[in-house]
């Protein structure tokens, strides 16, 4: 009988008792003895000289313990905050990387660089010392935007980066795409741009840190997706720890989202400060400092070109990108608008030549770095309003445009011109169980109904493929990774049969604690009750390199059955020595080794006990002990792919757009928890919907503040915003190189959803000419773009 | 936030002394003030909680109309019988303010003393001829409201009531700020008998009243009679979220809306 908790069953999420009963341990409910506060003094300009600092009045506040600054950190010999990915330019040359200090040493780069720490008995004191130090700055002129940075005579943000540009890099065959343009019958032609977004996990960014002077050891514990990501990037390049004596434990985190991949300036100051105040030092980022200072996302701006023969076939694209990486390079910045992006510009299409290029540049603003999705929806947005763009160059119905130049299911494994090799997928698949669910053919009757309400009715449509599973090393580093990519697992039996499992991933949302725990309870037989997961600690897990990138279940849970599989051979042998049998002579089962073509059988509880009472283990052959550890790199990246189908209303007079329907159809490969992938789908969805209609991050372009500091202006999607979802997934198409199958599904929501509603909204516009609206639409944008074609529909 | 000193008077002759304080500050539901504090926007020396203070809750069917204590939880107004009854338009309007928190602690008094120009209550105040008695006087509704973030009360002068008249037909129609909630834009209409009001919030640094859409209405009270109504985008409020022109478009569509909604 099939295992009620294992593989492909909704169980309820196990680690939600304690989030929803408020019993969830997060960075900040951590306290110790002694344990002093930690406030930032940030600067208040985008770009500025410091020409001093004057902390004595500060100091003196009641409760101050000390007043840090860059120049002490300097002193301390504290280094640099690494960047993890490298790109070459065209040209060759390496990108500019400009160094990244805690805390900023001579200038200050954006708002809310941090300038000084101020430590103290209470949070309170430290606010209070903190406004009292007075930095004296000499303000300098700032560039608030991507275009901006690369108009002449721009300010420069870093003084060794001539126009502001970190790298120009550029992917695919050039002249192929120059020939087949051409020759071309048609071409579709875009300009957009996919906006910067501030991330907002729910918990904000925190971090303590703690030393023992007895031994020596330092521990950081911090809001992160991976800490020993973090152990290594700021024990080995910014504070110069050795791995055994520098503890990072991740606890409950809340939310992620890319933002707390990277490595902090706060995480190094809180570490060092520990030691130089021979106290614990805690540092929990307000909502505003999470607003200034988490890694935003997107940014780009971006023109598209698209070539077709007399049939609509699709021959070439070219794309050229301005990417805003902000003022200083975040852990994998380089990387998203590069490799994450442009080799993702192939979509699910069999387009025959490829070439973008990407500036990435400097800005005086937030860096900008990985947020759900990182590069892959800023392909997606931009294909699929291209491929709608060329619908209507065609005059052709936007599914036909599409299915017509899919990569059929016989082409696979397809190689395509940016890179990537497609395992598998079936495109027209997803479209055809889409269609139906949305009733396509009855479209046309709601708009007329909606017309005869004088609103506005359009559908639109996004196919996604994703590149996940965050990667195989040796990829990963001829492509300029500086970290290897792989993930590792060790499954502990316990003498009673209990289980423990050591993951490299982390969870910060996604529910490891129970999709883990149901892939072990699957392959053991045993109850899910009794498996343990444990995640998130440096001391405990032998290495990892965490969460993003929807790589836990691809790259994580593949390590966890190399795990078993290790667990299981082990096995094998103490049950043929229980059994007296040949080891070749014992089949397993669902946890149960039967000695072939008998009833002799033991289960896995059993061998677990001899494991551990092994009177009579003939120990030249067999060690004692049943635990294991195994380690795993993919062959490839894994590739998602989906159809997402949005239905819109628009109200002309308000210009607000209502979410009528939408419909969701994604390939994860095999799925091990229908329950959390359908709400992982949900939440990526709202988050795609978000960018759409609601979420803009705006900095003023000359000053480089940022206007939507709060939740007053910078809009988040709410529950009320968005319809009940269709959500459909189909497992005929599993991964062909990992033992379970699965691709991932943590970002496929956020991918398609954003070209889905803006395909919708153009489409409701269409009558009044409109071919493409930059995100996000709001209602003034819409109203307005509704008044000014209004006249001339009129006029015709 | 920084160390304030708590007070809880339970009269209202004890909160008037205690606002004598020199950075003295008024709690009510604590809305905008609770958050200006944690951002430390604010330094007052003294927060005086008004919760405690029997004198300033209630609602009264009074003269025909409504007098509703200071002291009303925004939630009180949008469920009470008594209003849905009296004025339905005014329990919707409460019904419709920020989300279920704010309801919850938010006032009447907070809110129209406070006179954010984006908050809702400013424009029943006018629309419904209301008139706001406080610990020394009243005040006409139509003279209360002076500016953003300002009313005629006096500096330490405490609102206790505010009386509402009862229309003949009333709605409130708002456009929300999709990010804070707010109004961007809200409209509410009253008719009593041939006299019409609109009370617009949100638009402008101040409640206004939409004089030309009053006449139509009076002589008319249909939307279509608003048809080629608008009122000046000089001088009206702009912002990230809606331009002037945006604002002086939606006065006419949340106006209409309104009427239609009245019936």
């Amino acid at each position: 009988m099939a295992n009620p908790n294992g593989i492909g069953a909704s169980v309820r999420r196990r680690e939600d008792q304690r989030f929803l009963t408020g019993r969830g341990n997060y960075t900040d409910d951590f306290k110790r003895l002694n344990m002093t506060h930690a406030v930032h003094v940030r600067s208040p300009y985008a770009h500025a000289r410091i020409l001093g600092i004057d902390f004595a009045d500060a100091a003196a506040m009641p409760g101050v313990v000390a007043v840090l600054t860059g120049a002490d950190m300097e002193a301390d010999k504290v280094g640099s905050l690494p960047c993890g990915w490298q790109i070459h330019s065209k040209d060759g040359s390496p990108m500019k990387e400009p160094p990244h200090y805690p805390l900023a040493r001579d200038r200050v780069r954006y708002v809310g660089d941090a300038v000084a720490v101020v430590i103290a008995e209470t949070r309170e004191q430290a606010r209070d010392a903190a406004e009292m130090v007075v930095v004296d700055y000499e303000e300098l002129p700032a560039v608030g935007s991507s275009t901006r940075a690369i108009a002449g005579g721009a300010p420069l943000v870093h003084d060794d980066a001539p126009d502001n540009v970190c790298y120009d890099w550029h992917l695919g065959d050039k002249a192929a795409v120059d020939a087949a343009f051409a020759n071309a019958a048609h071409v579709a032609k875009i300009d957009l741009v996919n906006q910067r977004l501030v991330p907002n996990a729910m918990e904000p960014r925190a971090a303590m840190g703690e030393y023992d002077q007895s031994s020596g050891e330092y521990t950081l514990t911090t809001t992160s997706q991976n800490p020993h990501v973090t152990r290594l990037l700021m024990g080995a390049f910014v504070l110069g720890i050795p791995e055994h004596k520098l503890r990072v434990v991740a606890p409950d985190v809340g939310g992620g989202f890319g933002s707390k991949i990277f490595h902090y300036g706060e995480e190094a100051v809180v570490t060092w400060a520990a030691r130089k105040v021979g106290r614990p030092v805690k540092w929990t980022a307000d909502r505003s400092e999470s607003f200034l200072t988490d890694a935003h996302g997107r940014d780009h701006v971006s023109h598209a070109e698209l070539a077709m023969d007399a049939d609509g076939n699709f021959l070439a694209l070219r794309v050229s990108t301005l990417a805003n990486l902000g003022a200083y390079l975040s852990t994998f910045a380089p990387s998203i608008p590069t490799y994450l992006y442009a080799t993702l510009l192939a979509g699910q299409y069999k387009t025959p030549a490829i070439y973008a290029e990407v500036k990435a540049v400097f800005t005086n603003t937030a860096p900008v770095d990985a947020y759900r999705g990182a590069g892959r929806p800023e392909a997606c947005y931009l294909i699929e309003r291209l491929v709608d763009v060329a619908a209507g160059v065609m005059g052709m119905d936007k599914t036909e445009m599409r299915r017509r130049n899919f990569v059929p299911k016989e082409a696979m494994p397809y190689q395509t011109p940016v890179a990537l090799q497609y395992d598998t997928g079936d495109f027209a698949k997803n479209l055809d169980i889409a269609l139906p669910l949305v009733d396509y053919p009855g479209f046309q009757q709601r708009r007329a109904e909606s017309k005869a309400r004088g609103k506005l009715r359009g559908i639109g449509f996004a196919t996604y493929i994703e590149a996940c599973g965050i990667a195989p090393s040796n990829v990963a580093g001829a492509l300029g990774a500086r970290a290897g990519l792989y993930e590792c697992a060790e499954v502990r039996f316990h003498p009673t049969g209990s289980v423990t499992v050591f993951t490299g991933a982390h969870s910060h949302g996604q529910g490891h604690e129970t999709t883990f725990a149901q892939i072990v309870a699957d392959r053991f037989g045993i109850p899910i009750e009794n498996v343990e997961i444990v995640h998130g600690d440096t001391n405990k897990i032998p290495f990892g390199m965490g969460t993003y990138g929807s790589r836990s279940l691809a790259v994580g849970g593949s390590a966890l059955v190399k795990a078993m599989d290790k667990v299981e051979r082990k096995a094998k042998k103490i049950a043929a020595h229980m059994l007296e049998a040949a080891e070749t002579d014992i089949e397993v089962k669902d946890g149960r080794f039967t000695v072939a073509g008998t009833d002799k059988s033991l289960g896995i509880g059993d061998i677990a006990l001899q494991a551990y009472v092994p009177h009579n283990f003939p120990l030249d052959e067999l060690e004692p002990g049943l635990d294991e550890q195994a380690f795993y790199d993919p062959k490839n990246f894994t590739y998602p792919n989906g159809c997402h189908v949005c239905e819109v209303e628009i109200d002309p007079d308000t210009g607000v757009t209502t979410i009528v329907s939408f419909a969701a159809v994604d390939d994860f490969g095999n799925v091990i928890n229908p329950l959390i992938v359908e709400g992982q789908v949900h939440g990526g969805l709202v988050q795609g919907i978000g960018q759409a209609l609601y979420e803009n991050c705006v900095y003023d372009e000359e000053s480089g503040q940022l206007v939507t500091g709060s939740y007053m202006d910078y809009c988040m999607p709410r529950a009320d915003d968005v319809p009940s979802f269709t959500v459909r997934y189909h497992e005929d198409q599993p991964c062909t190189h990992n033992p379970l199958g699965v691709k991932g599904c943590g970002e496929a929501g956020t991918i398609g959803a954003a070209a889905a509603v803006m395909n919708a909204v153009v489409d409701a516009l269409s009558d009044y000419g409109v071919t493409h609206m930059d995100m996000p639409a709001t209602p003034e944008k819409v109203w307005r773009t509704i008044r000014d074609a209004a006249p001339a529909m009129a006029a015709e | 936030m920084y160390a304030f000193t708590y007070q809880r008077p339970t009269s209202l002759a004890d909160a008037a002394t205690a606002i004598q304080a020199e950075e003295a500050k008024l709690l009510g539901g604590g809305q905008t003030l609770l958050p200006t504090l944690k951002q430390r926007l604010a330094r007052p020396t003294d927060l005086i909680d008004l919760g405690a203070i029997a004198e300033l809750k209630g609602i009264r069917e009074a003269d025909g109309g409504l007098e509703i204590g200071a002291f009303t939880r925004h939630a009180e107004v949008a469920h009470s019988d008594l209003v849905k009854r009296v004025i339905p338009a005014l329990a919707s309007l409460a019904e419709g303010i920020g989300d279920r928190q704010v309801r919850n602690m938010g006032t009447m008094g907070g809110s129209i003393a406070n006179a954010d120009p984006s908050a809702d209550y400013p424009s029943a105040v006018v629309a419904l001829k209301a008139t706001v008695t406080t610990d020394r006087r009243t005040i006409a509704g139509d003279d209360f409201f002076t500016g953003m973030f300002e009313t005629a009360l006096e500096p330490g002068e405490i609102v206790k009531s505010v009386r509402f008249s009862r229309p003949d037909k009333a709605a409130y129609a708002k456009f929300r700020n999709p990010a804070s909630r707010y109004a961007i834009v809200g409209v509410f209409v009253a008719r009593f008998g041939g006299e019409v009001r609109v009370a617009v919030t949100g638009a402008a640094g101040s409640v206004f009243r939409a004089e030309a859409f009053e006449t139509a209405l009076a002589a008319d009270f249909r939307a279509d009679a608003l048809n080629g109504l608008s009122v000046e985008a000089d001088g009206l409020n702009a912002d990230i979220h809606a331009s002037a022109d945006y604002r002086a478009h939606l006065v006419t569509v949340m106006a209409k809306r309104a009427v239609e909604a009245a019936g």
